[in-house]
């Protein structure tokens, strides 16, 4: 063998060993990014390095994917009312849809890994995809006759999957309402009844009764922080009963013995808070911890945010602040202290915050301000055994996407409907946090009343 | 021994003949239009049932519960086609071989007109013959189907009064006793 041969064999071995070592290293590691075969969208890319959150199995084709989408989203599609389920695919009658569009599989609408074409709501079909199956619109609904396709879901007319809150007869039922409520409806939080409704909570070892700080059960190796205690006094856990140990004793991962841990995770909060724990996991600040990568971080988002937090890991605690569980602070100044956008940033200017200006000035009364939570934690009942309970959503981008689906649980307690779909569809209101009035009009409800009043006039003759 | 051997191929063959002639049973599956009418039969049965005894007693005489297509919202009854069809897709998914849908010339929801060749002449046959039921052989996607066409008949006074009332019903002279649709079932051949 010439040396020169010899020479590139040798160059070809270090480079296959190194390529290879760099690969694997890539695929045992959390960074996997070697292996993406494009960026991933807006909704994923906290979880990229999961790839068997969505590639649960490597030798399945399209129902393995299908699986995951609806392993994560079916249930949130569920409670919107979906209004293109599968199930509305599948007769045989639909085939020639099927052929155009096959709105059986998400992966039709939301591929990934394809940022060139992917656009709002990871959608990555061109945006006049409803002229497909409603072509025909215009001949039942002649106020459509000329509107653009691109323009079905601009805000405020029509959502693929989400329509509560813009359905015809929803829309007729709330047409010429005022800017603002007379009454608000904000729901107040019924959470501290809420673990005594939960089966398993050891009420025995915890009974539902005030404790003394003399009680306090933290074990003698423990080190007994006054600051701590004193956090922990202030609480509706002590009041209820809830005792150290309640939080910091856990299972040993190899006996069945308990153990103090110092720092409990989220898992300790959802023993008691578990629909709350499970929306914060289903949201984009706990979607990492649920594939078991390490915690989400605001270094990890592509969104403005404070460059000081950057490296501040999210958890319950991160939020709600252990001992002290603060939700006036989880409210407001948690969501501050991490988010650097036009809207955050204007909140503290804004009609909104002077509301809750009122509420923490106010002493108790805690359905008149309009914290982020208000509108971004949005709360909802939630059925227990022994009751229906006001929870706050913690998946807050349940109603963040499109904004439509605010409307209903959050705009409509204070505000009218009309009002309320212009101010959303004003991109320049949303960024001065609704400062001012709407600039723009969605015409939605206009064609609404029009057509009752033709319907009408034709009844009438 | 040829002729031995001989014998022995010819029993070979014979008998192989004769065995493979035992595993070719004639087919004794149910015929497709005895599966449709069947499936009508409790089809329709439920959803006169549903309609007289929920909605008619329920909504319109004893006034107790209203019906509404937007049940979730109004906290009220789902309308007997919401029933039917929540039952077809239900059917749909448990991967039920057959499908079956409510579809009208009138259709207050106008994805539910008719679309297929055979569902236009059926739907036009049940309303030209009253009592007759249609049916054809078609054709979807490259698979054949069995395809049945029932008329649905107007049975009590809540389904034509609220479809005659209905802002986006395309006919407003429904009469009790008159077909208002068709019940469309395939069974793929």
């Amino acid at each position: 063998m010439s040396k020169s041969k010899k020479t590139f064999w040798i160059y070809w071995l270090i480079i296959t060993i190194g390529l290879a070592g760099y690969l694997t290293i890539q695929l045992t590691g959390e960074d996997k990014s070697a292996f993406l075969p494009g960026k991933t969208s807006h909704g994923h890319y906290q979880i990229e390095a999961a790839c068997s959150a969505c590639h649960s199995d490597p030798f399945g084709g399209g129902e393995v994917l299908q699986d995951a989408c609806t392993n994560c989203h079916g249930q949130e599609l569920n409670v919107a009312d979906d209004s293109h389920p599968k199930s509305k695919f599948t007769n045989p009658r639909n085939a020639d849809r099927l052929e155009k569009l096959d709105a059986r599989q998400c992966v039709t609408c939301h591929m990934e890994h394809k940022e060139e074409i992917t656009q709002d709501m990871g959608v990555t079909l061109p945006d006049d995809f409803c002229f497909k199956c409603h072509f025909d619109v215009a001949e039942n609904r002649p106020s459509h006759k000329g509107m653009e396709f691109s323009s079905c879901a601009s805000a405020g007319c029509h959502n693929y999957h989400d329509n509560r809150g813009l359905y015809e007869d929803f829309l007729a039922k709330h047409l010429d309402e005022p800017e603002h409520h007379v009454k608000q409806d904000l729901k107040p939080l019924s959470l501290e009844p809420a673990y005594h409704a939960l089966a398993g909570y050891p009420i025995k070892r915890y009974p539902a009764k005030e404790l003394k700080v003399t009680e306090a059960d933290i074990p003698l190796t423990v080190r007994d922080d006054p600051k701590i205690k004193q956090d922990w006094m202030d609480t509706s856990h002590r009041q209820s009963g809830v005792n150290c140990t309640a939080c910091h004793e856990q299972q040993a991962e190899d006996s069945t013995a308990s153990v103090w841990v110092d720092k409990p995770d989220h898992k300790a909060c959802a023993s008691c808070h578990s629909e709350q724990a499970k929306s914060f996991l289903d949201s984009k600040h706990g979607m990492r911890l649920k594939q078991d990568l390490s915690p989400m971080t605001p270094g990890h988002t592509g969104i403005d945010m404070k460059k000081t937090a950057h490296t501040k890991e999210l958890n319950c605690v991160s939020c709600h602040g252990a001992h002290r569980f603060d939700r006036q602070h989880a409210a407001v100044e948690a969501c501050i202290g991490c988010h650097d956008d036009k809207h955050t940033n204007a909140y503290k200017q804004s009609p909104h915050y002077n509301t809750w200006l009122k509420e923490i000035n106010s002493g108790s009364k805690e359905n008149v301000g309009v914290s982020c939570a208000t509108c971004h934690l949005p709360r909802k009942p939630v059925k227990y055994e022994s009751g229906t309970f006001i929870i706050a959503e913690h998946n807050q981008n349940d109603n963040l996407r499109p904004n439509e689906k605010m409307l209903r649980s959050v705009c409509m307690q204070c505000h009218g409907l009309g009002f309320s779909i212009d101010a959303l569809a004003d991109r320049d209101l949303i960024d001065k946090n609704f400062s001012g009035k709407p600039g723009l009009h969605v015409e939605s409800l206009d064609l609404v009343k029009k057509r009752l009043n033709l319907k009408k006039d034709i009844q009438g003759m | 021994m040829k002729t031995k051997l001989a014998i022995l191929f010819s029993s070979i063959f014979a008998s192989s003949v004769f065995l493979s002639a035992c595993g070719d049973e004639k087919q004794t599956g149910i015929d497709p239009q005895m599966m449709a009418d069947s499936l009508f039969s409790v089809m329709e049965a439920d959803r006169t049932v549903y309609t007289k005894l929920i909605i008619g007693r329920l909504a319109k005489e004893e006034k107790v519960i209203k019906a509404s297509e937007h049940w979730k919202d109004e906290k009220a009854l789902v309308l007997p086609a919401q029933m039917f069809r929540y039952g077809a897709e239900r059917v749909a998914e448990k991967g039920a071989p057959f499908s079956y849908s409510l579809l009208s010339l009138w259709p207050v929801n106008k994805q539910n007109k008719p679309k297929t060749d055979a569902e236009i002449k059926g739907l036009n046959y049940i309303s030209e013959n009253p009592g007759k039921n249609y049916y054809a052989e078609e054709e979807l996607a490259g698979v054949k189907y069995f395809t049945a066409v029932y008329p649905d008949v107007g049975v009590a006074p809540a389904c034509v009064s609220c479809h005659n009332k209905h802002k986006d019903s395309p006919r407003t002279d429904f009469k009790i006793g008159e077909v208002m649709g068709g019940v469309v079932i395939r069974i793929p051949l």
